[in-house]
C-alpha cells in the first residue's frame, strides 16, 4: 500500500517536474540573511531506503562587494556534511570533493543544485523523508554561521519552490 | 613457355581472388558476433540467487549501472525508471530493468534488494563477487572509478546512461540521464515493438 504510493508520487513528481515546486504550500521559501550573503531556495531530496547519503542543495547570493567563501556545512543530527561538484563527461558522472568550499563572487548568485555543486551528508543517521525537514548550518569565511531548516522534496526534485516556474 | 606463363598468370590470379575472400570473411567476423555485452559472468541478485549474462534473454531490458552510495544519477534515475514503467503501463509489460552496482565492495544483495523493491518489483538488483562484476563491466564497455572522499569514504564516478536490450539481449541504444520522459518513453516503445 505505502509501496505503491510511493511510486505514485515518485511518477506524478518526474512527470511533471515543473509543478513539484508545488511541495510547500506553493510559497518560494524565505531568503535567510547572514552579513552580506542571502541564502534561498534551499531544499534536500528524500533518499531511498539503505542510502547512506542524501543532498541538500540551496543558491547563496552576494550583495556585497567582496567575495565570501562557503567553507563548511554541518548537520550533527544527520550526518557529516561535504561539499562536493558533480559533473557530466560525456556519459560518465563524475564527482569531486571541494576541500576548499565554494567562492561566493562580490553581486554574484551561486546556486547549488542537483547534477552540479551540492552538500551531501555523508553516513545518514535517518532517511530524508519527503514532507519533513533538514537542519544544517552553513559557514562562511566573512559572514559567519547561519542555521537552516529545509524542506525534504522528492528523490528527484530539481528545485525549490519558485513563484516563476 | 609463354604456356607456362599463362598458367602461373592464373595461379596468381586464383590465390589473389582466395586472399580477398578470407580477408573479407576474416573482417566480417567481429560484425556477426558483435563482442559489445557479449562476456559471461556469475553474479547474484537481490535475494543472493546466482544469476549471469543469460538474465537478458527473452524479453526487452533496461540495464543501468550505479551504486547506492549514489547521491543523484542513481536515485534520479531509479525514480526516472519508475515513471516509465508507470506511463507504459500494461504496453510495458515484457520490458525488465537491472540496476547493476560499479560498488560491489559496499552493496550487498540485501541492501541492493531494499533499495531497488522500494522504487519497482519491475527492477533487479545486480551485485555479487567484485570479480565477477568486474567482467560484467568490462562486457558492457562501463567506466567505472573510485574517488577517495576522506577516510574510507568514496564515490563512484560512472557511465550514467540507461542501455536498452533488445530480447536476444543485444545492445539497440541508450537514454541520457535526464532524458525528457517523452523521449524515454518513446525509445522504450520502439523496443517494446522490435522485440
Amino acid at each position: 500500500m505505502f509501496r505503491t504510493l510511493f511510486r505514485a508520487a515518485v511518477a506524478a513528481i518526474v512527470l511533471s517536474s515543473p509543478s513539484l515546486a508545488l511541495a510547500q504550500d506553493g510559497h518560494a521559501p524565505a531568503a535567510t540573511t547572514i552579513g552580506a550573503l542571502e541564502v534561498h531556495d534551499g531544499f534536500a531530496r528524500a533518499t531511498l531506503p539503505n542510502a547512506p547519503v542524501g543532498g541538500v542543495f540551496f543558491a547563496i547570493t552576494n550583495t556585497g562587494t567582496t567575495p565570501d567563501r562557503l567553507v563548511s556545512v554541518t548537520a550533527p543530527e544527520l550526518g557529516d556534511g561535504q561539499i562536493h561538484e558533480m559533473s557530466m563527461q560525456g556519459d560518465v558522472m563524475k564527482m569531486r570533493p571541494l576541500p576548499d568550499g565554494i567562492v561566493i563572487p562580490a553581486g554574484e548568485t551561486v546556486t547549488l543544485e542537483p547534477s552540479g555543486l551540492h552538500v551531501m551528508i555523508m553516513g545518514l543517521k535517518a532517511p530524508f523523508v519527503e514532507g519533513q525537514s533538514v537542519k544544517v548550518t552553513l559557514t562562511f569565511e566573512t559572514a559567519g554561521s547561519v542555521a537552516l531548516e529545509l524542506p525534504v522534496l522528492g528523490v528527484a526534485a530539481d528545485s525549490a519552490a519558485h513563484a516563476h516556474h | 613457355m609463354l604456356k607456362t606463363f599463362r598458367l602461373w598468370l592464373w595461379v596468381a590470379v586464383a590465390a589473389l581472388g582466395l586472399t580477398a575472400l578470407v580477408g573479407a570473411w576474416l573482417l566480417r567476423q567481429p560484425e556477426t558476433t558483435s563482442s559489445f555485452g557479449g562476456g559471461v559472468y556469475s553474479v547474484l541478485d537481490q535475494n543472493g540467487q546466482k544469476i549471469d549474462q543469460t538474465m537478458f534473454q527473452g524479453h526487452p531490458s533496461m540495464l543501468f549501472f550505479g551504486y547506492t552510495h549514489c547521491p543523484d544519477v542513481c536515485p534520479t534515475t531509479m525514480a526516472e525508471m519508475a515513471a516509465w514503467f508507470g506511463e507504459l503501463g500494461d504496453e510495458g509489460k515484457a520490458l525488465h530493468a537491472y540496476f547493476v552496482t560499479v560498488d560491489p565492495e559496499r552493496d550487498t544483495p540485501a541492501i541492493m534488494g531494499d533499495y531497488v523493491n522500494w522504487v519497482s518489483d519491475r527492477i533487479t538488483g545486480v551485485t555479487g563477487d567484485p570479480v565477477e562484476i568486474a567482467k560484467m563491466l568490462k562486457a558492457w564497455g562501463i567506466f567505472s572509478e573510485k574517488v577517495p572522499l576522506g577516510g574510507d569514504d568514496y564515490a563512484m564516478d560512472h557511465t550514467a546512461s540507461v542501455f536498452l536490450l533488445n530480447n536476444k539481449g543485444e545492445f539497440e541504444g541508450t537514454i541520457a540521464f535526464r532524458e525528457n520522459t517523452a523521449t524515454a518513453v518513446g525509445k522504450l516503445r520502439n523496443l517494446l515493438a522490435k522485440s
